[in-house]
């Protein structure tokens, strides 16, 4: 039996120790914000953090995350006003939106650990999360936009 | 082969035909619905709007009745049906705001409720093509304007004053002279037994009073939901007793299932149900591939499941298709003469008395859409009822599909139609529903079938690949002749066997619509077959052919020792609309060319705007340089200059991109913006990366390792876009797509501008690696 924590809650699973913690999140516990987009760690969709690190948990089984603490997009902030949530809509960030969950993650990560990047260490630092409708330059100002303070 | 006559039609092409021959109201009356207020096409009576669209002859036409888009509770609250599909474009937003802003509604107290497929009920609702707001803007200001009137009549009988009197202003309805007011709710049940009035009588605002429209000023409704993972996309619907599947599909179009042995599968933990998939042969139209389906209690068991699958496969007809050899049949069909599909002048005879010939050969290979949720669907069927949720860019066709293949009458199928995490043309085509259709039919229970990456990559409908080859004769620096041949295998394969021709749509992406002033043309069609599905990618044809003439103008450019901005002006010529009468069907993007005609005055005007903003001619930092291109698609204007910088090593950056749009008449600016942001990453990814292979008829990529898309470390630095204010009752004209064409382009010729090297193969690759 694996037990963690999500979003402060106590869950376990007694299944197969191999299953990815996306499907885990999504399929068996229903917080669905964590999207599933290549499986193979390369394009960010399903990052969610684990303790304080950005993680893929397409490719993060749940035998890694025993006795940890994840934190998905439904638990980033109690009323969804975490800075980069606020800087997000502050800046129109979104088309389609389905990659977002993944890149306000790895932003919020960013900047719980660089508080201050520069617009040369927000590219590096969001070069994993993929988005297709081609909204970079919003997340790259929504990004520095939070850093400042929304 | 004609397309139009073909009895494997493309969805559209027939009911196009049968619309036009029928009385709609006889339709309507036979229906039941004669009370409602229904119309085949925008009725523009009134001089101010007289413009006509093509809306009516799509499938099923327009429907403007505020009665089945509006609905109004007696808090006030105001519901807004939104009948397209939402990919992020923003129109599930920009439509219902267009009847807002005519009905006077409080924008903070509308409530946006997305439609499910029906379009018997909603019209067409096929967000493809950059139709939306082209197709919807009269129409949705009709609606509002309608309930509108009906809000101020149950006020005028209220207060048993003169309806002119009264006045709806921003969710009340007030009358001057005395002062009263009553808010929208309080007036619901009256409005709601108001007659539903006629078209040709409604007032419409003055744009200058409105609120909404043109501004840019209301965000996406979903932006709150996007932003904590409450917005549902097709992969986040759960129902009860659920189960969890992924299918593994013959590996070569065509091919089929011979056997297969599911023990392991079968023994993987969560595994629970391991079972074949009907499949229909290649063509037809979206149905499924077929293959063998893992049933689990999650997609991760599922997933593993299909791993230890041992299938054997029939490869069938496709299983030679390999991509260098099917690129060295394309060029050779494009060295001789074909199909001619435009003809003006005496192309053979001006090319031999040109002083000079510029010839270009341009290649463009297949392209996957790789939209972020790859495709996804749950179903429920339960004995002759059929339930659906998915990100389908056509929930009516889908319904109709549904029915279909299931076997029971469309009016059993309900397509819910969830947030689409991109679609780029793939989501027209819903197999994936179909499968999960099946599926859950099989098991009695409700199915999500879910695609993964591999799936949407080597499963896809893809873009077409082709050659472009143009010849362009010069006299005394003049074009005096055009001759351009384009090879490529049709979308209609995927609908009919044998078709060795482009279809009308594609043909006028850019090959028949060429806006040059020309006086020897000639456009042809050489033969290309098919080997894998085919289907609509963002902005199409448009891709390829804006890449070759764009590119052309600007080899000609340099030929003759011009400036590629001078050169692309003098061939776009004089101020005119385009005379297409030598061609037998200029489809025009289904629109009247009466309202939407080819207007150079307003291609030169997108080149010289962005030539001024973007600051063309100014001086550049050593290895960098600026090219231009522009094109007209989807009746809107684009035009872009992009900006590169090439280092010794033949690194490419792109530290800035300038785009004009002239989309006549917007609803929602700071979307078109954005449109236009992301149509230069998406240009930027297939000219860098873009490209599907096959080997022994299979997709030789997989991911998004070896199907590599841009990412934000090598987007572009600043992207500028410049949006023409639109002259008085413009036609609004597309915006989703048109920004992508020019793109590749633009950055083809700033690459020549700073290395002298000129790419026509895209994608670039390693081919600026010194």
């Amino acid at each position: 039996m694996i037990k963690l924590k999500i979003n402060g809650q106590e869950q376990s699973w007694d299944g197969d120790p191999d299953l990815p913690l996306l499907w885990f999140l999504r399929d068996e516990v229903g917080l669905t914000g964590t999207k599933f987009g290549c499986g193979q760690a390369l394009c960010g969709a399903c990052t969610v953090m684990v303790d304080n690190d950005a993680v893929r948990a397409c490719i993060t089984s749940m035998s890694d995350v025993a006795d940890r603490q994840v934190t998905t997009i439904e638990g980033l902030h109690p009323t969804g006003d975490h800075p980069v949530q606020k800087a997000w809509r502050q800046v129109n960030v979104p088309q389609c939106g389905y990659c977002q969950a993944g890149q306000i993650m790895q932003a919020a990560a960013l900047l719980a650990s660089n508080p201050k990047p520069s617009h040369d260490e927000i590219r590096e630092a969001m070069a994993g999360n993929i988005c297709r409708c081609g909204c970079y330059q919003r997340i790259e100002n929504a990004v520095h936009l939070a850093s400042t303070g929304v | 082969m004609n397309i139009m006559t073909n009895s494997n039609k493309l969805r559209g092409f027939e009911k196009a035909v049968r619309v036009e021959n029928v009385s709609r109201r006889t339709i309507l009356k036979g229906l039941g619905l004669a009370g409602g207020f229904v119309l085949a096409a925008p009725i523009l009576s009134r001089p101010a709007f007289a413009y006509e669209t093509g809306a009516g002859k799509m499938p099923h036409g327009v429907v403007v009745d505020p009665r089945v888009f509006v609905s109004l509770a007696p808090d006030g609250t105001v519901t807004i049906l939104a009948h397209r599909a939402e990919m992020g474009t923003g129109v599930r937003t920009s439509l219902p705001l267009i009847v807002a802003e005519e009905m006077e509604a409080d924008w903070t107290r509308v409530h946006v409720q997305q439609a499910h497929g029906d379009e018997t009920k909603f019209g067409n609702q096929d967000t493809d093509g950059s139709r939306s707001t082209r197709h919807y803007l009269l129409p949705m200001r009709q609606i509002g304007a309608s309930a509108r009137t009906m809000l101020e009549q149950a006020a005028a009988k209220r207060w048993n004053v003169p309806v002119m009197e009264v006045k709806a202003v921003k969710h009340e309805v007030v009358h001057d002279a005395t002062g009263r007011r009553l808010g929208f709710g309080d007036l619901a049940a009256d409005a709601a037994k108001e007659s539903v009035p006629a078209i040709e009588g409604l007032k419409l605002k003055d744009p200058k009073d409105f609120r909404y429209l043109g501004k840019g000023e209301v965000s996406i409704v979903d932006l709150h939901d996007i932003t904590t993972g409450a917005a549902h996309y097709g992969g986040d619907i759960r129902l009860p007793g659920m189960k969890y599947a992924v299918i593994a599909r013959p590996p070569v179009t065509g091919g089929k299932l011979v056997s297969f042995d599911g023990e392991a599968a079968q023994k993987v933990p969560g595994v629970e149900k391991v079972m074949e998939v009907k499949g229909w042969p290649w063509p037809s139209k979206f149905q499924p591939l077929g293959g063998v389906a893992v049933i689990a209690r999650n997609t991760g068991a599922a997933i593993k499941g299909r791993d230890a699958l041992k299938i054997v496969w029939d490869d069938g007809t496709n299983a030679k298709y390999e991509s260098v050899a099917y690129r060295a049949e394309l060029e050779e069909a494009a060295r001789r003469p074909g199909l001619v599909v435009r003809k003006e002048g005496d192309v053979d005879g001006a090319l031999k008395s040109a002083d000079k010939v510029v010839v270009g050969e341009y290649y463009l290979p297949h392209l996957a859409h790789v939209s972020m949720e790859p495709p996804v669907a749950v179903a429920n069927v339960t004995g002759d009822k059929a339930e659906i949720w998915a990100p389908v860019q056509s929930p009516g066709g889908t319904r109709e599909d549904v029915a279909k293949t299931l076997g029971i009458p469309e009016e059993n199928v309900t397509v819910n139609v969830t947030l689409l995490g991109g679609g780029f043309g793939r989501k027209s085509k819903c197999d994936f529903a179909l499968e999960a259709a099946l599926l859950s039919k099989e098991l009695g229970t409700p199915v999500k079938v879910q695609w993964t990456r591999e799936d949407d990559i080597q499963h896809d409908f893809l873009h077409t690949v082709s050659v472009e080859r143009i010849e362009a004769g010069l006299k005394d620096g003049k074009v005096i002749a055009w001759r351009h041949r384009s090879v490529a295998p049709s979308i209609a394969s995927t609908f009919a066997a044998g078709t060795v021709h482009q279809a009308p749509f594609e043909l006028g992406m850019g090959l028949i619509d060429m806006p040059f002033e020309i006086a020897n043309i000639s456009c042809e069609n050489p033969e290309a077959a098919a080997h894998t599905r085919i289907g609509w990618f963002r902005s199409v044809s448009n891709i390829p052919r804006a890449f070759a003439v764009q590119s052309m103008v600007a080899e000609i450019a340099q030929a003759t020792g011009r400036d590629p901005k001078d050169m692309l002006l003098e061939m776009i010529g004089s101020p005119r609309h385009v005379d297409l009468s030598s061609v037998k069907d200029p489809w025009n993007y289904g629109e009247p060319y009466s309202s939407y005609p080819i207007d150079t005055a307003r291609l030169r005007k997108v080149v010289e705007l962005v030539a001024e903003k973007g600051g063309w001619g100014r001086s550049l930092p050593k290895g960098h340089g600026l090219g231009i291109a522009a094109h007209r698609s989807f009746v809107s204007y684009i035009a872009t200059i992009v900006e590169v910088a090439v280092d010794e090593k033949g690194k490419l950056t792109v530290p800035r991109v300038d785009t004009a749009i002239d989309c006549g008449t917007y609803v929602n600016p700071e979307r078109i913006s954005s449109q236009i942001e992301g149509a230069a990453i998406m240009g930027l990814s297939l000219a860098k990366y873009g490209e599907i292979t096959f080997k022994d008829g299979r997709v030789q990529q997989k991911n998004y390792d070896d199907f590599p898309v841009l990412r934000m470390d090598e987007s572009p630095l600043i992207t500028n876009v410049y949006i023409v204010p639109p002259a008085a009752d413009t036609p609004p004209s597309g915006v989703g797509e048109p920004g992508v064409p020019p793109f590749a382009p633009a950055l083809i010729n700033a690459i020549f501008a700073a290395t002298g090297k000129r790419i026509r193969v895209l994608p670039i690759g390693k081919q600026l690696e010194a």
